[in-house]
């Protein structure tokens, strides 16, 4: 069972091989045994998850059962969860029970699914290896001494692990394509406003974007019709219609303009990751698709823009969290200063604090226009690369990340390394352009995977360009012999 | 050493919307604390701002009163600080693009010229929760119904010259704001309240002294003894050799004097930038022409309307036009009078007036209505009683004692017009007093004036004084 | 660019971080590293390019002056870590 897509499972269940009763106990199951080595859920929901299965197992028999209803997902612990503990990873956060449904949560629960769990992450969704989480690392399912990735680290390893078949995440900087791309998952960050940011918990909000790490690019499309759409409460939610995209996935790709980015295949890429990138590319050839040198002349600018506004942003959005109204109190606080700096001190993490001093500084009287203007305006810059290039191709196509999985405590001393893990992912971010990524084989027997970079609100097209590749291929099937 | 005073005034006015800014909770004021402070003010995880469209109208609105240019695009930035009453350790702001550009207003000086003030700039922004210091064993409890209400701030141009100035641009915007219906104006609950930016310099000098920003100053009254306290405090230390530094006072009414604020010591790098959960509000010319539309009469317009209809003086056109309540009560009364505005303008702003500043009283809460007021002058003009016990009548209509007519019946006040009654009154009156006649008639003219006195006594002032007259000189000259 | 353990003090107070002293120097070296590596923006040409706050160019949409509402006090303040009388109570508050 647990091996099976979410559109498979969607198909037994409707056929009724077994109950979403069944299904959720099948990974409650799977989550007992391996959870307390991969560290992937911070909390399991085991009694409501198996309500809401009741509940969707009545919906079918009634027959009033909508393409999702009875599937189990877990939900990164950056959504607020009504009435269940909503920690983002942190201390500050460790007793806070959030009296609300984050938009995502809220969708995916009216389209019947089924919650299994909250999943770990960086803490407050700050790193790129899960290593920040104050719950502990999580383990890469095909190689415990390795990272998954991060930020949406537990939700990569819940599905890679089929501790769930499916996972939401958030992707700010890479955070959904990076841990989906480091465990041999398809993982989709939609366009900036394509679904609302209404009850997750913010990083930095020009940037951040909800989105779902999946088996396969059938399942993203599934969860993608769900989750994506107008929501009033999100002013920078776009009102504009959302397609099928399951109907979608079999456009044809002939004549498919592919772009790569010549500055990608640079010195910091293993050379067998793109090695992988161009054996992927000939399956696109195959398909009818034609591939294109681009230049993305200011990519370099990416990852330091990215440094600049993401912190700034994030020392703004995290000031809330002050030991007043919930989260974290220190201790016998003497005085307002003492509350304050306590508080935040002994409830955030080294690498928040770290964030919060970098965007506290940027953003300081002095340094203003040097580090924070100079990076609104390299980020236009950034911005016209795409738009440029995506007046020649449809897609642009490239390597996720420089390299495979790294190993756990390997970057933990050295911000700066482990912020360049996110080189190809940071730049679609800052555009707010969508961008999946997908396994395209493995190096040191490590998944690493294919990103894929669209238009803006172009997902159905770089959903069938991934949902066609997989027909081809077989690396989405491929699972952790671990964790079988 | 002569010094002259140099006043800029940033006022804030809360918006009279029904709910807040940048959330569905409600404005009301005087609520229990935190019932109306909802997850967006409560600057909760993951809840995120929607900007009012009333409260954008509002601006407008007012952008267009005082002539001023609405930008068609601005843009909300966050002013950063930690302070318990912000909830999210940032207050949204308008700093670079503010929606209201500059403008002016014309104020009246005392002697009786008038002022042009230059408006610099009119934003949209929240207003913080409040701190309550009582009774919690030495800590502070904060309510934060008031955090997100919808404030306007409003900045003048330093071009004001003295205290008294200040007080008049601050009651012209006070009376705008009524007028357009954006703001309450209580300046009690706060809707309604003021900054000062004070500094002096040498008679004749360009250059700006440094400057003292007097804080949340919430009464006419205070503004004028705050500025004056401050630019004597100034005046005092720069005359003793030292310097004014510019920092942020509080005006303390009990003891009339200002303190500097410690608590605004080092909270002055804001780390202003974009608000990335709102995007740049544009204003299309046709919202802006909409607004145009509702746009009431202004004071200005009003004022000079009630000297050319009303035949009022420029004083009373002005008093009269302060409020637009006020205004509409005056012209109510005259369109139900029918005759004599000059009448009714001594009326409303004489014993109406009077009678609600001693009762503490707003003009809606008047227990003489427009009927009643226009009631009692009619009975003047058709001389069914005295300029004088009319007084009498209002005293008793404002006791509510029943309208003009009730009172004048129950209280049998209506003038004697009666001849034959008038003369019988005179007879008894010159029969009881012949040596005074004698001398009246001797050539002490003086003396009709204690024949009339006499008359009005034995009428309890009910004789009509023009009959009255009349009749006692003819029967005094025999 | 450098930052002295100082610049990292006063960077914690404005962010209102308690920061150890053994942390400190720390900070000052992962901090120092990450501005220099942001100083590469420097090197970018970006003289009459407009800065870019937001990824989507739209403008803000307004919501209808309703009240929508209710009180949730009790719900809210589950949260807090210290109420009496409805209020959030903090250290004496001094102006």
């Amino acid at each position: 069972m647990h091996n099976k897509t979410l559109a498979e499972l969607a198909r037994d269940l409707k056929a009724r091989k077994f109950s979403s009763e069944e299904l959720a106990r099948a990974y409650l199951a799977r989550i007992e045994r391996f959870n307390p080595e991969l560290n992937a859920f911070i909390t399991v929901l085991q009694e409501q998850a198996l309500a809401a299965a009741r509940a969707a197992d009545q919906r079918i028999a009634k027959g009033e059962a909508g393409p999702l209803t009875g599937l189990p997902i877990a939900q990164k612990d950056i959504f607020c969860t009504q009435g269940v503990k909503t920690s983002c990873g942190s201390k500050m956060l460790d007793n806070f029970v959030a009296p609300y449904d984050a938009a995502i949560v809220e969708r995916l629960k009216r389209a019947g699914t089924v919650m299994l769990g909250k999943t770990n992450m960086d803490e407050f969704a700050m790193g790129s290896s899960n290593e920040t989480s104050w719950y502990g690392p999580v383990k890469n399912p095909w190689d415990i001494t390795k990272v998954p990735g991060g930020s949406s680290g537990g939700s990569a390893a819940a599905v890679a692990a089929r501790m769930a078949p499916a996972a939401t995440g958030t992707d700010t900087g890479g955070s959904i394509r990076q841990p989906a791309a480091l465990t041999g998952l398809t993982g989709i960050k939609p366009t900036y406003g394509r679904v609302s940011r209404y009850g997750m918990i913010a990083f930095a909000s020009s940037l951040d974007q909800a989105g779902v790490i999946t088996c396969t690019a059938e399942d993203a499309a599934m969860l993608m019709s769900a989750i994506a759409g107008f929501d009033e409460r999100d002013s920078t939610c776009m009102d504009k219609p959302v397609p099928d995209y399951v109907a979608g996935l079999d456009q044809s790709l002939k004549g498919l303009r592919i772009g790569l980015p010549k500055e990608f295949f640079d010195k910091g890429l293993d050379a067998r990751v793109g090695d992988a990138v161009h054996a992927a590319l000939e399956v696109y050839k195959k398909l009818g698709a034609t591939v294109h040198e681009i230049s993305l002349p200011n990519f370099w600018l990416s990852v330091p823009t990215y440094y600049v506004v993401a912190p700034a942003e994030c020392s703004s959005n995290l000031s809330r969290f002050d030991g007043v109204r919930f989260g974290y109190r220190c201790e016998n606080p003497v005085d307002l200063m003492d509350l304050y700096t306590r508080s935040r001190g002994e409830g955030f993490g080294a690498e928040v604090k770290r964030r919060i001093m970098t965007g506290t500084y940027v953003l300081s009287a002095g340094y203003y226009d040097a580090y924070y203007l100079k990076a609104h305006k390299t980020r236009s810059l950034i911005r016209q690369d795409f738009l440029d290039a995506f007046k020649q191709v449809d897609v642009i196509m490239g390597p996720t990340t420089p390299t495979p999985a790294f190993g756990l405590g390997e970057k933990t001393d050295d911000p700066v390394t482990m912020y360049l893990n996110d080189i190809y992912a940071n730049g679609v971010n800052l555009a707010g352009l969508p961008g999946m990524s997908l396994p395209m084989g493995f190096v040191d027997k490590l998944p690493v995977g294919l990103q894929i970079i669209g238009n803006y609100f172009d997902e159905a097209r770089m959903l069938a360009a991934a949902h066609q590749y997989q027909r081809e291929t077989d690396w989405h099937t491929h699972r952790p012999a671990a964790f079988a | 050493m002569e010094w002259e005073t140099v006043i800029g005034l940033e006022i804030h006015a809360q918006l009279a919307t029904q709910s807040k800014i940048f959330s569905g909770a409600a404005t009301a004021y005087g609520a229990t604390p935190n019932t109306q402070a909802c997850l967006v003010d409560l600057g909760y995880p993951g809840v995120l701002p929607v900007l009012n469209k009333e409260a954008v109208r509002m601006a407008v609105k007012f952008g267009l009163a005082v002539n001023a240019q609405i930008s068609g695009r601005s843009v909300f930035a966050r002013k950063n600080y930690f302070y318990p009453d912000l909830p999210k350790g940032y207050q949204i702001s308008q700093y670079e693009l503010p929606v209201v550009g500059k403008g002016s207003v014309e104020i009246e000086l005392e002697d009786g010229s008038s002022k042009r003030i230059g408006v610099t700039r009119a934003h949209l922004e929240e207003d913080a929760g409040k701190s309550l210091h009582e009774d919690f064993q030495g800590l502070s409890g904060i309510d934060l119904n008031r955090a997100g209400t919808p404030l306007l701030e409003i900045v003048s141009e330093p071009d004001m010259r003295s205290a008294k100035e200040a007080v008049a641009y601050m009651k012209k915007i006070h009376s705008l704001v009524r007028y357009l219906e954006i703001c309450d104006g209580n300046m009690q609950e706060g809707s309604f309240r003021c900054d000062a930016n004070v500094s002096i310099r040498r008679k004749g000098e360009a250059k700006f002294g440094t400057r003292a920003e007097l804080k949340n100053i919430n009464s006419f009254h205070f503004v004028e003894k705050a500025i004056n306290y401050e630019v004597e405090r100034q005046i005092e230390l720069l005359e003793g050799g030292g310097k004014v530094v510019q920092e942020t006072r509080l005006y303390d009414s009990k003891k009339n004097e200002t303190r500097s604020m410690r608590s605004k010591e080092e909270a002055n790098d804001y780390r202003y930038f974009p608000d990335p959960d709102l995007l740049p509000l544009e204003i299309a010319a046709d919202f802006i022409s909409d607004v145009k539309q509702t746009l009431p009469e202004l004071p200005d317009q009003k004022r000079q309307r009630f000297v050319t209809q009303y035949g009022l003086s420029a004083y009373d056109a002005g008093v009269l036009t302060t409020s637009r309540e006020l205004a509409d009560y005056y012209e109510a009364v005259v369109k139900a009078v029918g005759s004599d505005p000059k009448l009714v303008a001594n009326w409303v702003m004489g014993e109406l007036s009077a009678a609600l500043n001693k009762d503490n009283r707003e003009l809606a809460q008047s227990p003489v209505s427009v009927t009643m007021l226009a009631g009692l002058l009619k009975r003047i003009l058709d001389n069914t009683i005295s300029g004088k016990l009319a007084k009498e009548v209002f005293e008793a209509m404002w006791a509510g004692e029943g309208d003009a007519d009730n009172v004048i019946e129950h209280k049998g006040l209506k003038q004697i017009t009666d001849s034959s009654a008038l003369e019988q009154v005179i007879d008894k009156v010159i029969a009881d007093n012949p040596q005074q006649l004698a001398d009246y008639r001797g050539g002490k003219d003086k003396l009709f004036g204690f024949f009339v006195g006499q008359a009005m006594k034995a009428t309890q002032g009910k004789a009509n004084p023009q009959q009255l007259n009349d009749l006692l000189k003819k029967k005094l000259a025999g | 660019m450098s930052l002295s353990p100082d610049d990292v003090k006063s960077i914690a107070r404005l962010a209102r971080l308690s920061i150890s002293d053994q942390d400190i120097p720390v900070y000052a070296r992962t901090l120092s590293n990450i501005l220099e590596f942001v100083a590469q923006l420097e090197r970018a040409e970006t003289d009459g390019v407009a800065p870019m706050a937001h990824p989507l160019e739209m403008s803000q949409r307004l919501r209808p002056d309703r009240v929508s509402e209710t009180d949730q006090r009790e719900l809210y303040q589950q949260n807090a870590p210290q109420v009496e009388a409805g209020l959030y109570l903090v250290p004496k508050v001094i102006e």
